[in-house]
């Protein structure tokens, strides 16, 4: 039965994404590339002292990115700082330094790692003025680089990139700002509340008093999934009811989700001069996706373990109107997107179930993975496929008519090397250093046993990878966690950015090397599956032995 | 290129545009949907409260305990399911418990002889919803089945006719949205709402 109701379900997502991803892709296409600024956007780009029809090399398209997210770190941490004298903080007092740290960095990065239980931690200011800014703002930095690397390859013999302002501008004003709007008022009418309410109390039917929280959360929310941000306004995210109130607002967060990161590779193939190109990405994209879900589907229906099999069920941490099926779809989307929110907890899920969701992160953010992060983030591993392709074959690798030179192989490589190294030396510092260690087992740990350490694993692969979601029992507001996960958030985001931006500017300057019957056609099943036979190699090779020490050695059959 | 020369020059444009980004998408955006909320749907943006004789009681999106103040469960009112978070509307929790978790194991054990004794139903027969805590610890929803396993038990305490009260919780069920997606629930504070009034 559950498993119907999960083809059901996805036949109905991949229908509205199959209307969707056409208009949507093609209007991403032309907003980047139309040459005519917004009245709007030129008096913006006046008051802040912008040049738009100043094209920037590699380094300088760099030198932006990196100078509104650092503001955007400060901003963000003098806010949470000076919480105690904003107005409609409730009543709540200045976020503490380590905290304040992880938190701005978190949501600056996209990844919306939350240390905190926001309900008990952030009043509305630090919400909206920051916290929500950034959700819009790291969201355009992720589309705007991916933006500059498709002009890499689309460019030929050039040294610049387009103007990160300008992509930036537009990805907000003409993309983020408008479905966000949109998307607030259908989740009002699902029952996503939106007032400056606090907390209420009510007498109930037992004589008894209940608390109704209040808030702006439907303002928050479809910003938090469209821009793949992930942070709750409440400490369960969409498993909360005022986030996420029903099954058909589940599958909306859904669609919101994917709407981006499923439309970028058809505006990739558009802006590359070949939709095909476009659509290979795309069904890579697909198939990792249907796959993996597929699994964490089985698992969970599955229920193995001593609790599940006790009550029944893998129910635990699951809300009873989603049941199994709408919380592993949700799961898997937010997961494989660099989203990070969760309608059900991801601790609780069975040891394999739970696994697949760290698998999901692990594959590096791609299948989609998050707005433009996760695009950027598939043509480094398609730059790797035509690499190992050409190995084979014994020819230069070419992709997209742009010869692939030791630099561009090195500058991916180092690539796919930063944040698994990242995942794997913050996951072993944390048990190698005795002190460290000690901490981290008396005071964070909440699952004992191989679960335990998945919990840290887990934090790890979240952070570098910018996700955001949590084996939530840890506890994560510790001095250790919040500066070694928040520089794992840091490194996680910046130097893949960097790297691609580099990328980037070396296709670009290149002219273009003519398709002869040598080049390997990169548009054709065969590609695909060399692709994903990539992915699933790297990240097989390179967290096999962390798996098995923890998910896997709790979930085998014994 | 007059926009990247020199090294503070990105830092002042990126100052100015964070500054216009947070007037615009941190206060104007969510002010605007605050506006439309609280004028075109007021009930949904306020938080689907439901009444009785002109009273809140609770949110129909929030759970609540219907137990007395040493967290006993009163037999006369339909239970929801256990929560991590007490039903305290202002921390939301999981209980984050592993499939393997020693505690986990004894809570489900727990419940399991405490439902079967009040219910007075096997212990083999109680649905995975009453045995286990929700996501957020707020659900407001229980599974059909455990609704009408606590038919007896609700009457027997009321002193009411088992028919009506059944009858209550047939009207009480809501199937899926669309017909596929989630699965079927009972709101337990409207479904206790329509016993108050049943009683009355």
């Amino acid at each position: 039965m559950e498993a119907w109701l999960l083809v059901a379900q996805l036949a109905t997502l991949a229908l509205i994404l199959a209307v969707l991803h056409r208009p949507l892709g093609d209007y991403l296409a032309w907003t980047f590339t139309s040459a005519k600024h917004l009245r709007l956007e030129r008096g913006l780009y006046r008051v802040v002292g912008v040049d738009p029809f100043g094209e920037q090399s590699w380094g300088a398209y760099l030198k932006g990115v990196l100078a509104v997210s650092l503001v955007g770190v400060l901003f963000v941490y003098a806010l949470q700082r000076l919480q105690a004298v904003l107005p409609y903080s409730l009543g709540l007092p200045a976020v503490p330094e380590g905290l304040s740290f992880n938190t701005a960095v978190s949501f600056v990065t996209n990844t919306n790692w939350q240390s905190y239980s926001p309900e008990v931690t952030m009043g509305y200011t630090v919400q909206l003025a920051g916290l929500a800014v950034q959700n819009f703002v790291s969201a355009g930095v992720g589309l705007a680089v991916a933006v500059a690397l498709i002009r890499g390859f689309s460019r030929r013999s050039t040294g610049t990139l387009g103007n990160f302002w300008v992509d930036l501008t537009r990805a907000l004003l003409r993309i983020l700002l408008p479905l966000a709007v949109v998307s607030s008022i259908v989740l009002l009418a699902g029952g996503v509340i939106q007032n400056l309410n606090g907390f209420t109390e009510v007498t109930t039917l037992t004589g008894g008093t209940a608390t109704v929280p209040g808030g702006p959360v439907a303002s928050q929310e479809a910003i938090k999934l469209l821009g793949n941000n992930g942070g709750g306004f409440f400490n369960v995210n969409s498993a909360h009811p005022f986030e996420n109130p029903t099954p058909w607002t589940n599958l909306f967060q859904i669609v919101l989700m994917l709407a981006i990161p499923f439309s970028l590779p058809r505006a990739f193939g558009r802006m590359v001069g070949d939709n095909r190109q476009g659509y290979a990405i795309l069904a890579a994209m697909g198939t990792l996706f249907v796959v993996s879900l597929a699994a964490l589907t089985t698992f969970e229906i599955l229920g193995a373990g001593t609790g599940p099999q006790l009550a029944g069920g893998a129910m635990e941490g699951k809300e009873q109107r989603f049941g199994i099926a709408a919380s592993t779809l949700f799961a898997t989307t937010s997961t494989i997107t660099s989203t990070g929110a969760v309608n059900s907890m991801h601790d609780s899920y069975t040891s394999l179930g739970g696994m697949m969701t760290l698998f999901n992160i692990m594959l590096g953010e791609i299948a989609p993975g998050g707005i433009g992060a996760g695009l950027y983030g598939m043509l480094v591993i398609a730059i790797i496929t035509v690499f190992i392709a050409g190995l084979l074959v014994g020819r230069t690798p070419e992709y997209l008519g742009k010869k692939l030179g030791p630099r561009e192989i090195k500058l991916a490589s180092l690539y796919i090397l930063a944040t698994p190294t990242l995942v794997l030396v913050g996951t072993a510092l944390s048990f190698a250093v005795p002190a460290i260690r000690d901490d981290v087992e008396s005071t964070s740990i909440w699952n004992p046993g191989l679960h335990g350490f998945t919990e840290v694993l887990y934090a790890f692969t979240s952070a570098a990878n910018n996700n955001g979601s949590a084996f939530a029992g840890l506890t994560a507001n510790t001095p250790w966690f919040n500066t070694a996960l928040g520089v794992a958030m840091l490194l996680g985001r910046f130097i893949p950015i960097v790297l691609v931006l580099a990328l980037a500017g070396s296709l670009a300057a290149q002219g273009s090397v003519p398709v002869t019957a040598g080049t390997l056609p990169t548009h054709r099943p065969q590609f695909v599956g060399l692709l994903v036979g990539v992915v699933l190699i790297v990240v097989a090779l390179t967290y096999f032995p962390v798996l098995a020490l923890g998910p896997l050695a709790e979930g085998l059959p014994r | 290129m007059a926009t990247t020369r020199g090294f503070a020059r990105p830092y002042g444009v990126a100052l100015r545009y964070l500054l216009v980004a947070t007037a615009a998408l941190g206060i104007v955006y969510p002010v605007v949907i605050l506006g439309i909320g609280q004028l075109a749907l007021p009930a949904q943006a306020n938080g689907s409260l439901v009444s009785v004789g002109g009273e809140p009681v609770g949110s129909a999106l929030i759970g609540q305990s219907f137990a007395d103040e040493d967290g006993e469960a009163l037999p006369e009112w339909f239970q929801s399911r256990p929560s991590a978070a007490g039903y305290d509307g202002g921390a939301s929790a999981g209980s984050n418990y592993g499939p393997e978790n020693p505690d986990f194991i004894a809570e489900i054990e727990a419940r399991r002889a405490a439902i079967a004794e009040s219910d007075g139903v096997s212990a083999d027969d109680i649905p995975v919803d009453a045995l286990t805590a929700s996501g957020s610890g707020l659900d407001p929803h229980i599974s059909p089945e455990y609704a009408y396993q606590q038919v007896a038990r609700v009457a027997g305490a009321r002193g009411l006719d088992e028919t009506a009260v059944r009858g209550l919780v047939e009207a009480a069920v809501q199937g899926r949205d669309l017909g596929y997606l989630g699965e079927p629930v009972v709101d337990v504070l409207e479904l206790n709402v329509a016993l108050s009034q049943l009683g009355s």
